[in-house]
């Protein structure tokens, strides 16, 4: 209990610094919010009117203090660009990337975690041929990058098919399970390489586990095959499994931003991108900050499971 | 005459293929006609240098490994094996008391306060106090890691046990420790043994008697007076002079 305590003072910690790091880059990016809401006709006296509107001429640590006090009791501020609420302008999008980017875990462990366990136990007749095949799909799809399957599979579930009608994402409120529809397809897109790099890891961990001394022993106090891979090998494989799919989680929140763009997808993503060309500070900062937590939990989770699972993890202790 | 033994040999050649897709592989041969007895009660030294097919004789007997020709007979049920290393050769995810319990669990005939008991009992016979059953194997000393696999192995009351070098990772007081506990459990639980080593020094102070393998062959067996007073073989007296 005390560990997670810790563990996520260490979270607070770390998304204080990645908020504050956000802050600093986009105050060092070129480019002006006023400048960019006025045109670049507007005189300079206008600009700096409207600098002075915005808070902008103060300094930075100032204006990241206020953020982080008006972050703890909700208020992330006004977008600059719409002239509402930031939370107001990004709540609904929270929801579809979030859903998102779960369809994409879920899909990556539903099917690699078969697919692995079946490729390294391996065996039989033709193992050999077999194996080959696997690498060379495997590398195939570790290599397409998620934007170019996302194109085929929009063009041909969505042009050629009409299964779902590029660009008009119907909405949770409206149609949940038309949205589920909708965003099964990019979540493929996002799943297929990381389902490969999973299948892979899974692969090597399991088969280096096997040759270990201790799963002879297993064998010669009575367990079968099955009996070694469930109750011995799993076990121990399962930390650097849980530790890769937590680096997936970032994987994929990082990808479905380019996703998100190419299915027309109004997320997270999408509108990040649209705010940082906009300089939309406040929209962006929130963005990057709820993005980057979901990232950090992923891995918070990972380790507060990961010690569950094995004691000897403890924050900063050595295992023995 | 059988009732006496434990465990005879005929004849046994062993060894392993090296399979591949387009080829059928060749045979490589370890163990070359190799006959012996294991007679009841006895702790039969198995001496040799390493390479000589020592383990693979191990995993002939439990049937790991199949003889490519000759026969093993059994006169016991289930023998089990004790493994050289106690640092790998238990799964470092688990406690002591699952490691043990886990071949009960597997045979399945006894519920889960008899299986408690039986674990229990055994951690005691093997000189193990209590508070081991909690510990995984990084928490305990090589000596400890030992003792937690010779309960394993004896959890489910085998009357044959083969010891792949159980001591050679020890240092010399746990060795002596572990030997005088592999000595009392033959007493007590009326067992007995392969005995697997390469020190003679070890095969000395624990066998009653001694098969020297030279190269997958048996060169020389005798009680360990005829092969340490009086060693026919060249290559047995090679290996004494070696232990001097």
């Amino acid at each position: 209990m005390k560990y997670a305590a810790k563990r996520i003072a260490m979270l607070l910690v770390t998304m204080v610094i990645v908020s504050l790091l956000a802050f600093v880059a986009f105050d060092l990016i070129s480019g002006d919010p006023a400048t960019a809401m006025l045109g670049t006709a507007a005189t300079p006296e206008k600009v700096a009117a409207l600098r002075a509107e915005l808070g902008l001429d103060r300094p930075l640590l100032v204006r990241y203090g206020e953020w982080l006090v008006g972050f703890f009791t909700g208020n992330l501020g006004i977008s600059y660009s719409y002239g509402q609420p930031v939370w107001e302008l990004i709540s609904s999008k929270v929801l579809v990337t979030l859903v998102l980017s779960l369809m994409s875990f879920v899909l990556i462990v539903a099917v690699s975690i078969p697919l692995g366990l079946r490729s390294a136990v391996g065996g039989g007749k033709l193992e050999g041929v077999r194996d080959g095949v696997r690498t060379v799909i495997n590398q195939l799809c570790m290599a397409v990058p998620p934007f170019f399957t996302g194109i085929l599979l929009s063009w041909l579930f969505g042009t050629v098919l009409h299964w779902f009608i590029h660009g008009q994402f119907p909405g949770f409120a409206h149609d949940p399970l038309g949205s589920l529809g909708y965003l099964l397809f990019a979540a493929i897109s996002l799943a297929i390489p990381r389902i490969a790099m999973t299948t892979r890891m899974l692969r090597g961990t399991i088969r280096e586990e096997l040759q270990k001394d201790y799963v002879r022993t297993a064998i010669s106090r009575g367990n079968d095959r099955k009996g070694v891979l469930r109750r011995h090998v799993l076990k121990n494989s399962l930390v650097v499994t849980v530790t890769f799919l937590a680096q997936t989680m970032a994987e994929i929140v990082a990808g479905s931003i380019v996703v998100e763009q190419v299915f027309a997808i109004p997320g997270l993503g999408r509108m990040l991108v649209a705010s940082i060309s906009s300089r939309d500070y406040p929209t962006v900062q929130a963005i990057v900050v709820i993005l980057a937590f979901w990232v950090v939990l992923a891995g918070t989770v990972a380790d507060l499971i990961n010690q569950r699972i094995d004691p000897r993890l403890r924050l900063g202790g050595r295992p023995v | 005459m059988s009732e006496d033994l434990v465990l005879s040999l005929r004849h046994v050649t062993s060894g392993y293929r090296d399979g591949g897709l387009f080829r059928r592989g060749a045979v490589q041969e370890v163990l070359h006609d190799v006959s012996f007895d294991v007679r009841h009660g006895e702790i039969l030294g198995l001496v040799g240098e390493s390479g000589t097919g020592k383990s693979t004789l191990a995993r002939t007997i439990l049937g790991m490994l199949r003889p490519d020709s000759g026969e093993v007979v059994h006169y016991t049920k289930r023998p089990q094996m004790i493994f050289q290393d106690p640092y790998s050769s238990l799964n470092p995810a688990y406690s002591v008391e699952w490691t043990l319990e886990e071949p009960l669990r597997i045979y399945g005939k006894y519920d889960r306060a008899e299986r408690k008991r039986r674990v229990r009992e055994m951690l005691s016979r093997v000189e193990l106090p209590e508070e081991c059953l909690k510990a995984r194997p990084g928490e305990l000393s090589g000596g400890q890691r030992q003792r937690v696999s010779i309960a394993a192995a004896l959890i489910r009351r085998p009357r044959f046990l083969i010891a792949d070098e159980p001591v050679s990772a020890l240092d010399v007081t746990i060795q002596a420790q572990i030997l005088e506990l592999l000595r009392q459990l033959r007493q007590e639980l009326d067992l007995s043994y392969l005995f697997i080593s390469h020190d003679l020094n070890v095969v000395y102070q624990l066998c009653d008697r001694v098969l020297v393998m030279k190269s997958g062959r048996i060169v020389e067996q005798g009680t360990v007076e005829e092969i340490f007073e009086h060693p026919q073989d060249p290559y047995t007296r090679q290996l004494l002079e070696a232990a001097q």
